[in-house]
């Protein structure tokens, strides 16, 4: 009987972006989240799937404690992550680490390695022999210590992530967010990457939460998966019934895009559905549920009323009116 | 030397390379990134060129339009032939014709290729002015043509448009507003760098479908750059393989999707997560080479299972396959001498 | 997370040798950006030699004495020649060797100031653009506003007439006028830093926040505090000079470069030598610091690959 690691309730993250009107001054609000639940057990890799205003990194960025929700919340093993209006303890900054997108961005390019990797030893685990320590973080990414002495502009794309991964690694966590973590790295250099995480993850019981857009990734990496849209989530299920037998028309439309290598794979995917329109923006969200314009299966009632997420089938759950929303 | 060009389909390239070397002199040494480039486009071919980061596809498509600076950049060796004509020897003017009227670029990121200050109206009435061959339009007449492409990329309200600002429009609306300036003159050759990278997957399939319609509408050659095999397959007549500065492996597009020959072709097709699932492949050991330094020989066998002796040694030329689906296939491998 | 390694390196060696190499090869590649300009050489070489020569005024100038009190009527208002190169003023003492001391001034009066400004104007735009949209920023960029919105000179001019007029008021003059730029640049710069992603991973690993500013920020922000530094100490020398010369810096018999010009002013244009060599000199170090502010602009930008 596995537990769960992270559970979220009900979360919301809405940001305000300006005002309009001279004298009414109406805020302007962006709801990157609109109120999701999921709950991530011990071990596994949950993945997250949604195009760029889905919310999906606002998700990791609220979990790492970077945004406060606006609403609902987010339980490590129970415990809540914002209490009240304190920062989030040092316990449980050792427990959740992130590795962010963009390998470029997320090491200090005035730092050495060494330095990046002796922060987090310095504030977690005091004791021990710091530069035996950094040895052991590279030898686990694969990387030669040597590389200490570089700063983060002498390395490619993909060391850059492993050491950020080496990083995340260094406080001894037992949760990591992986906010796409191969999107900005080549083919042949992402199957490297993949391939580590997965044996960091055995070797250390480590649980993940596993962002992307891509979805033949995806199929090959997480145990279940969410797909989120403008800040909804309208799909849950494990993954190979995900992969195997979509609901939503969003995912079927998603799938039906995927570029893929082989005949063999262009059996799987769904009949195509061909996107017409624009992604809509979090700012003007439409009435109703909020896929209504752009989805080919749409009816009357999907432009006034939103729909709640059901159980379709066992650990599978949709949210669309096209599969039995309570009181019709 | 000028290679006698006929305007009949097939009987001289559009475009061709020919061993092309290009270094960059930086602190240190000298980067010897293209080593040997050989590459065709035929007249209304669409043409793929797949390579990872590093392997010098950009640096090879800035050298067609000569875009990259001088110093720090040196072209030791080779010819670029467009329509017949050395484009590294023409001068300024005949230059110029051939990057308003012959060749044209999109990139990967929209957002930067735009200028943010300038509404879209003078942007692509800019593209037009300079596409009239000196003759002088009036205000009017300028925003008129720039309508016309506005409404072949398929944008919504192309008359607000021109009044708008690059900030306002979405990441897919701005890569099609890149896509109608480059489309304004009638050109030949397209280079699309990575067009749909920086998109959302929907998204990019919405472009990729507008790009293959306009250039088959228009019977434009285009180039198609990227590091995504998956695209590359269903927008492609023919494909090209790069990796670190040579061309590897050439084929039509579906022979190489179930025929890759080449080590690294393996290597990569192998690392593509594949939907039927079944986890993800150990990737290609090593790293690219540094191109201060490169390896002698060829330069993947640093990485290739299969290196032999003589790959270190000697550089690979294209070698055609015996026998097999189709003639053009050719690889830069010693095993299929 | 026990995973036992054997790791065949000792600690200090490695250390040692990763000292070593890293060194010698950003020093070569920090000389190679900074040569590719030529000018940035000369700039170099010119405030070299300035500091040189008003280091060691009292060995390399020809008539060391001629820099303090000292008349020497018959020699007076010579023009240039062997003895005196710049020739000399009213009072007969030898302008060149004036001038050598005068540097002196100078580059203590850009060096004070900006040791003076830097620190703190730094630190609060450190602080203000870590903790944008707050409270705080507000009240630091406030004030920073309000010191920036007096004219610098005017500001100087209206201090130095209420104190005592000598180099030291003038220096405190200066300062307190010239360290809201250095605010504001770091501001713009810490602000956006801010939200960078190597920021966000220190917070989540749980840094402090005095780390966070001075070893994750602020390390990204010194080169354009250098540039500027170098470029400040031609203008503070300027001002200083222009302090001077309406009398409120150096104050006479003393070999400020702007006293200099004021004395020789009055003899313009006949005796031209008394206040265009020291003017000349201004023109040099200012110059000099200019093209060397360039060249480590340059030198600091980040590499293309």
């Amino acid at each position: 009987m596995t537990t769960d690691i992270l559970t979220v309730t009900d979360l919301k993250k809405y940001f305000v972006i300006g005002h309009s009107g001279i004298i009414k001054r109406e805020p302007i609000t962006v709801k990157a989240i609109d109120g999701i639940n999921f709950a991530i057990r011990e071990g596994e890799t949950f993945g997250l799937v949604g195009e760029s205003g889905s919310g999906k990194s606002t998700v990791a960025y609220t979990t790492i404690g970077m945004y406060r929700p606006t609403e609902g919340g987010i339980n490590f093993r129970g415990q809540s992550l914002f209490e009240g209006q304190k920062a989030r303890p040092l316990a449980l900054k050792k427990e959740i680490q992130i590795v962010f997108q963009d390998p470029g961005s997320s090491l200090n390019p005035r730092r050495t390695i060494k330095q990046i990797l002796e922060l987090p030893l310095q504030i977690h685990r005091r004791n021990g022999n710091r530069l035996e320590q950094i040895v052991q973080l590279l030898e686990m990414v694969e990387l030669p210590p040597d590389y200490m002495q570089k700063y983060p502009q002498m390395l490619g794309g993909g060391e850059k992530q492993m050491v950020a991964i080496a990083r995340a690694l260094a406080t001894d966590p037992s949760f990591i967010i992986l906010d796409e973590p191969t999107s900005a790295l080549d083919v042949s250099i992402q199957a490297k990457i993949i391939n580590l995480l997965i044996q960091l993850q055995n070797e250390f019981h480590l649980s993940y939460l596993f962002i992307t857009h891509d979805l033949s990734l995806m199929r090959n990496v997480a145990s279940r998966v969410a797909i989120m849209y403008l800040g909804k989530i309208c799909e849950v299920a494990e993954a190979a019934e995900f992969f195997r037998n979509p609901y939503h028309p969003y995912t079927r439309m998603l799938l039906s895009s995927i570029p893929v290598v082989s005949e063999e794979e262009e059996k799987l995917k769904p009949q195509k559905i061909i996107s017409t329109g624009e992604i809509p923006s979090p700012v003007n969200v439409p009435t109703g549920c909020s896929f209504h314009l752009r989805c080919p299966e749409k009816m009357d009632v999907c432009s006034e009323v939103d729909p709640v997420m059901v159980e379709v089938e066992g650990g599978h759950t949709v949210r669309c009116h096209l599969y039995g929303q309570p009181d019709q | 030397m000028n290679i006698p060009f006929d305007s009949a389909q097939g009987r001289s390239p559009l475009l061709e390379i020919k061993d092309l070397h290009v270094h960059f002199d930086v602190y240190g040494g000298t980067l010897k990134v293209l080593d040997g480039v050989n590459f065709i486009v035929h007249s209304g071919e669409k043409v793929g060129l797949v390579g990872e980061t590093g392997c010098g596809k950009t640096t090879t498509m800035k050298s067609i339009l000569r875009i990259l600076p001088m110093p720090p950049t040196r072209i030791p060796r080779g010819e670029i032939y467009f329509k017949g004509q050395d484009v590294l020897k023409m001068k300024e003017g005949e230059l110029r014709q051939v990057r308003s009227e012959g060749i044209s670029m999109i990139f990967q990121d929209p957002t930067a290729a735009l200028n943010p200050v300038f509404t879209i109206g003078q942007q692509v009435g800019s593209v037009v002015k300079y596409s009239m061959e000196g003759r002088k339009l009036s205000r009017k007449e300028i925003r008129e043509r720039a309508i016309i492409p506005l409404k072949e990329v398929a944008l919504p309200d192309p008359e607000r448009m021109l009044d708008s600002y690059p900030i306002q429009l979405s990441g897919g609306m701005r890569q099609r507003v890149c896509i109608a300036m480059a489309l304004v003159a009638s050109r030949e050759l397209l280079i699309a760098d990575e067009p749909g990278t920086s998109l959302d997957v929907t998204i990019e399939d919405q472009i990729l479908r507008l790009l293959h319609r306009l250039v088959e509408e228009k019977n434009v050659s285009v180039i198609h750059i990227t590091h995504t095999l998956g695209v590359v397959r269903e927008t492609t007549d023919r494909v090209y393989v790069m990796y670190a500065g040579n061309m590897v492996e050439v084929a039509d597009t579906e022979e190489l999707f179930a025929n890759p020959l080449h080590p690294y072709t393996h290597g990569l097709m192998a690392a593509v997560p594949r939907l039927t699932g079944g986890g993800v492949s150990d990737g290609i050991p090593g790293r690219i080479p540094d191109y201060l330094d490169p390896p002698p020989g060829c330069r993947f066998h640093p990485r290739c299972p299969h290196a032999m002796d003589i790959c270190r040694q000697e550089k690979p030329r294209f070698y055609g396959k015996r026998s097999g689906v189709s003639d053009n296939h050719e690889v830069a491998c010693f095993l299929y001498r | 997370m026990t995973a036992q390694t054997k790791s065949p390196t000792t600690s200090t060696g490695l250390s040692a040798s990763l000292a070593r190499s890293k060194t010698r090869e950003n020093l070569g590649r920090n000389w190679y950006k900074f040569s590719r300009n030529p000018m940035s050489i000369v700039g170099l070489i010119t405030v070299s030699l300035v500091v040189f020569v008003a280091v060691f005024a009292p060995l390399v100038a020809p008539h060391p004495k001629h820099a303090s009190a000292f008349v020497d009527f018959a020699n007076a208002s010579s023009p240039p020649c062997r003895t005196y190169p710049f020739g000399t003023d009213v009072v007969g003492r030898d302008i060149l060797s004036r001038i050598f001391f005068g540097f002196r001034f100078s580059l203590v009066m850009g060096v004070v100031v900006l040791a003076l400004v830097v620190p703190p104007g730094v630190t609060l735009g450190l602080i203000a653009g870590y903790n944008q949209g707050t409270w705080l920023d507000t009240v630091i960029m406030r004030i920073t506003d309000i010191f920036l919105a007096v004219p610098p000179l005017v500001l100087a001019l209206a201090i130095c007439s209420v104190l005592t007029p000598n180099l030291f008021n003038a220096m405190i003059a200066v300062s307190l006028m010239w360290w809201p730029w250095y605010t504001r640049l770091v501001y713009g710069l810490a602000s956006t830093l801010r939200n960078e992603f190597f920021v966000n991973s220190a917070e989540a690993i749980g840094a402090s926040k005095a780390h966070i500013i001075f070893r994750e920020i602020l390390p990204n922000c010194i080169s354009p505090i250098f540039t500027k530094m170098s470029l400040d100490m031609g203008w503070v020398i300027l001002i200083g000079s222009s302090l001077s010369f309406v009398g409120l810096g150096v104050q006479p018999p003393k070999p400020g470069l702007g006293t200099m010009v004021a004395d020789g002013a009055k003899y313009l244009p006949d005796q031209w030598w008394i206040s265009v060599f020291p003017a000349l000199a201004i023109v040099v170090i200012v110059l000099g610091f200019n093209l060397l502010g360039d060249g480590l602009r340059d030198m600091f930008a980040a590499e293309e690959v």
